[in-house]
């Protein structure tokens, strides 16, 4: 059926892309430009003994560690993770150096020529060390010492890549009419490029500025990475003051860039002798490689959804990422909670069938209502229509004939439905406390209005939103509203584009703010407001005990995934989709769903086509020939309906919506493929080999 | 060596080594950047053309292979007035997100509309199946290919 969207607004960029004509980073044309390759960590863990550098041409150099005028450091939450790996290394295809010249071929052919000794360490590839623990309980978990029975079930989740469609790259020169030292990169955060930058060439704020050109894809991937980048290059033009561009090869940013954290979760669920619940016993483990990176905070993340869309009485919940000598895991659409909320969704079905009473009914009893206090012991505060949206995915989809009829003995079909939350914004305070965002609008004698933000578009379409948020609140026509993409000399820093807070939070203050300016709008005059982010005063967090309200809001939604086995070939095939989202108001419904099919999508690649494995630390996956992303055969046809229930304080009723998309995927899926095949399922990607292990165990 | 084509519905000579990269003489000599490298290996087909007509992976077709050819880029094709009907097309339905896949998606929409004007919903996906779009899940670009068959008869 061919949608009609009512409320979406012709996008921005939509023509510059469709056309060819956006800029991407390697499109932009430098004059004479030097090319970087990086010279890479053959070993897992080592000490780095001696780098013997070949003799190199005229105009080509080496970059390491010793010519960092700062700090070998590039921050994303701790001091761990080097620029450059100097005197150890922790990961095989971790940066030792870089190679720059006038040609792309001589800088890879000078790279064979590189000799390095290392002295072998023991490499660590299992979770076994902890580097990061997080505890905490909700009711009394003392309980739990008088149960009659346990039961209990553990559930894996793997790796999964970005794979957005354009490959990390980064543009440095110096600009000629400022002489800021210029960045232009595939990125989601200009600032933390920016403040990368300053760190290791000791500068300040004022010698450099990040712009964005077109980005093609992120999904958490250019997050964190591209600081790492920025690092690099800034050093290397530091030394050599010259325009360099550095892309990356599929082949490179596949095994070398981070990824999403493989999981292991454990569940517990204490029953008494009457076989009533006491209450869960919650302990996720994610693999965050050689450096920590964002673990923490991707951890604290799973802990949070750890219940999903329950309320349990009392709850222990136990969390660790472990370090590994393994490229580092971080950012990745739905930042850990995908994993908790898969290993509960799952839980949930199998302890109804353990119990033996009905699924559905089951799950009911717990579901969340508006007022039930969450797993941090904070407050559902938001208006819960859960019901409302399970009823809706359920009339879709003509779910309960065919879960029936996909009962029966050989259906080799099967049909599963998910239930799942997503928390919008920074956890915790963290939008008062660690981002502060800052939003300028002004407007010139021409009553011509421009605003700065430092959000970025990688093709959520929120610069067409947050545009249309400023032009709806001041009510003039769209001509008179510029609003360009982020440059770290013009804009104040409204926060990275991440944790689907752009619209809940900065859309939120582009409204304020054009309403102040509104407010004192004076035609003809120069005017300038600076608005400062204010969070919700019910929000109190402590992060140390995982005490307090987690989010300033919540987006609900339910996925219903049909799918087909083949017990020949041990294939699966996904037949059809249906999903129901509360997104609190959506602003653009066309751009609203697109995140929606888009991130149910990636969710049923980590389902079961898209594997990445390590052995002894080495990706076996390295390009898009054997990292399988999934096509449009591979993909169904996606019936996407959202509930309209506008979000108090988000912009317009407006809650985030990107990471949502993505969280009830793979539980539905899984559960589908459970009624298909007659048997539990504990572990995704779902490949033939694994379904052969589960369809063979039965005999 | 020389190497004769048309490009873009003009003729060209170009003085090159004729195992470049189709992909390479178009972007890094002509400055023709709307066609994009996503993988390098012909798995993605962002640096898809059209050579007769005919999808190709720019990327897996050395500059020899298109002598004598007609070629079409997306800076090309843009000019013409079936590019109106399918970028409008892609516009309405929410077919193009982060814009790295579009050009190519929108270069095999017009070959398969051109061979076949009303596609099944299977045909226009396996005709899109060579190109990897990360963003839309395909169901937008399915729908915009719809749209465009509904409106462009003449393709």
């Amino acid at each position: 059926m061919i949608p009609k969207y009512l409320t979406s607004v012709k996008k921005v960029d939509n023509e510059e892309k469709m056309a060819g004509l956006a800029l991407f980073t390697d499109d932009i044309q430098v004059e004479g430009a030097y090319f970087a390759v990086t010279l890479r960590s053959e070993k897992a863990h080592a000490k780095i003994l001696d780098i013997k550098v070949p003799t190199l041409p005229k105009d080509y150099y080496f970059i390491s560690a010793k010519d960092i005028p700062g700090e070998n450091v590039c921050n994303i939450i701790v001091d761990d993770w080097p620029v450059f790996a100097d005197k150890e290394t922790n990961y095989i295809g971790e940066s030792i150096g870089l190679v720059v010249g006038p040609d792309k071929e001589k800088c890879l052919d000078l790279l064979n020529e590189f000799e390095v000794t290392y002295e072998e360490l023991e490499p660590v590839f299992e979770m076994k060390d902890s580097y990061v623990h997080k505890e905490f309980t909700k009711g009394n978990v003392d309980l739990f010492k008088s149960s009659a029975k346990v039961f209990s079930e553990s559930f894996e989740t793997g790796y999964q890549e970005q794979a957005y469609l354009e490959p990390q790259g980064m543009l440095v020169y110096f600009d000629k009419d400022d002489g800021r030292l210029t960045v232009k990169a595939s990125m989601q955060c200009p600032f933390y490029i920016h403040k990368a930058i300053m760190r290791v060439l000791n500068w300040p704020e004022e010698k450099i500025k990040v712009i964005q050109p077109a980005v093609g894809g992120a999904f958490g991937g250019k997050e964190h990475y591209p600081s790492l980048m920025g690092a690099q290059l800034a050093t290397a033009i530091n030394k050599i003051h010259h325009p360099i561009k550095m892309i990356f090869d599929r082949k490179e940013d596949v095994p070398f860039t981070t990824k999403r954290h493989p999981s292991k979760t454990d569940i517990s669920a204490y029953l008494d002798d009457k076989n009533n619940l006491i209450g869960l016993k919650i302990h996720v483990n994610i693999d965050g490689g050689a450096y920590i990176g964002c673990s923490m905070v991707v951890l604290s993340r799973a802990l949070i959804a750890a219940t999903n869309t329950y309320t349990f009485e009392n709850v222990e919940i136990i969390g660790d990422a472990y370090h590994t000598n393994k490229v580092p895991s971080a950012a990745f659409r739905g930042f850990g909670s995908p994993q908790s909320i898969f290993a509960m969704e799952l839980f949930i079905n199998h302890l109804a069938d353990y119990l033996g009473v009905d699924r559905f009914v089951f799950k009911n009893k717990y579901h969340v209502k508006t007022g039930d206090v969450t797993s941090t012991s904070g407050i559902f505060r938001d208006e819960i229509v859960l019901d409302k949206i399970i009823e809706k995915a359920k009339k879709m989809s003509d779910f309960d004939r065919k879960f029936k009829e996909y009962s029966k003995p050989n259906s080799n079909r099967g049909i599963g439905i998910s239930t799942f939350l997503h928390g919008c914004g920074f956890t915790g305070s963290g939008e008062s406390t660690i981002i502060n965002a800052q939003l300028k609008i002004k407007k010139d004698k021409n009553d011509i209005v421009t605003f700065y933000t430092s959000q970025v578009d990688f093709g959520q379409g929120n610069r067409t939103t947050l545009k249309r948020i400023v032009v709806d609140t001041l009510g003039i026509p769209e001509d008179h509203v510029i609003y360009d993409a982020p440059d770290t000399s013009k804009t104040l820093s409204t926060g990275p584009t991440a944790a689907s807070r752009t619209i809940i939070i900065v859309g939120g203050l582009a409204a304020k703010a054009a309403q102040h300016l509104k407010d004192i709008w004076v035609s003809g005059k120069e005017q300038e407001i600076v608005e400062p982010y204010v969070g919700p005063s019910y929000i109190k967090w402590d992060e140390d005990k995982m005490q307090g309200d987690a989010y300033p809001g919540y987006a609900w939604g339910a996925n219903v995934v049909e799918v087909s086995f083949d017990p020949v070939t041990y294939q699966v095939k996904v037949e059809h989709t249906w999903s129901v989202y509360d997104v609190g108001h959506a602003i653009d419904e066309r751009i609203v769903i697109g995140q929606a099919d888009g991130g149910l999508a990636q969710a049923l690649g980590w389902s079961y086509l898209e594997k990445e494995e390590a052995v002894d630390g080495r990706f076996m996956q390295k390009k898009f020939s054997d990292y399988i992303v999934p096509t449009s055969m591979d993909l169904p046809e996606m019936e996407t309906a959202l509930i309209d229930n506008p979000f108090k304080y988000g912009a317009f009723g407006a809650k985030g919506a990107g990471e949502l998309t993505f969280v009830g995927g793979a539980p539905a899926f899984a559960l589908a493929f459970e009624q298909a095949i007659k048997k539990p399922v504990h572990k995704i990607p779902l490949t033939p080999e694994l379904i052969m292990e589960l369809v063979k165990d039965e005999d | 060596m020389k190497i004769n084509f048309v490009l873009n519905h003009k003729p060209i000579e170009l003085d090159v080594n004729p195992t470049r990269r189709l992909l390479d003489v178009l972007r890094e000599d002509l400055h023709l950047t709307g066609t994009k490298e996503g993988c390098g290996e012909g798995e993605c087909g962002a640096c898809t053309v059209l050579v007769d007509d005919k999808p190709y992976n720019s990327c897996l077709t050395p500059v020899l292979n298109v002598q004598d050819k007609e070629v079409l880029t997306i800076e090309g094709f843009r000019e013409m007035k079936e590019y109106r009907i399918i970028a409008d097309a892609f516009a309405d339905m929410g077919g193009s997100q982060c814009g790295f896949c579009t050009p190519g998606m929108i270069l095999v929409s017009y070959a398969l509309l051109k061979n076949n004007p009303h596609p099944t919903d299977e045909e226009i996906r396996f005709a899109l199946s060579g190109n990897i779009c990360r963003c839309t899940g395909y169901q937008a670009i399915v729908n915009a290919v719809k749209v465009a068959s509904e409106k462009g008869v003449k393709l």
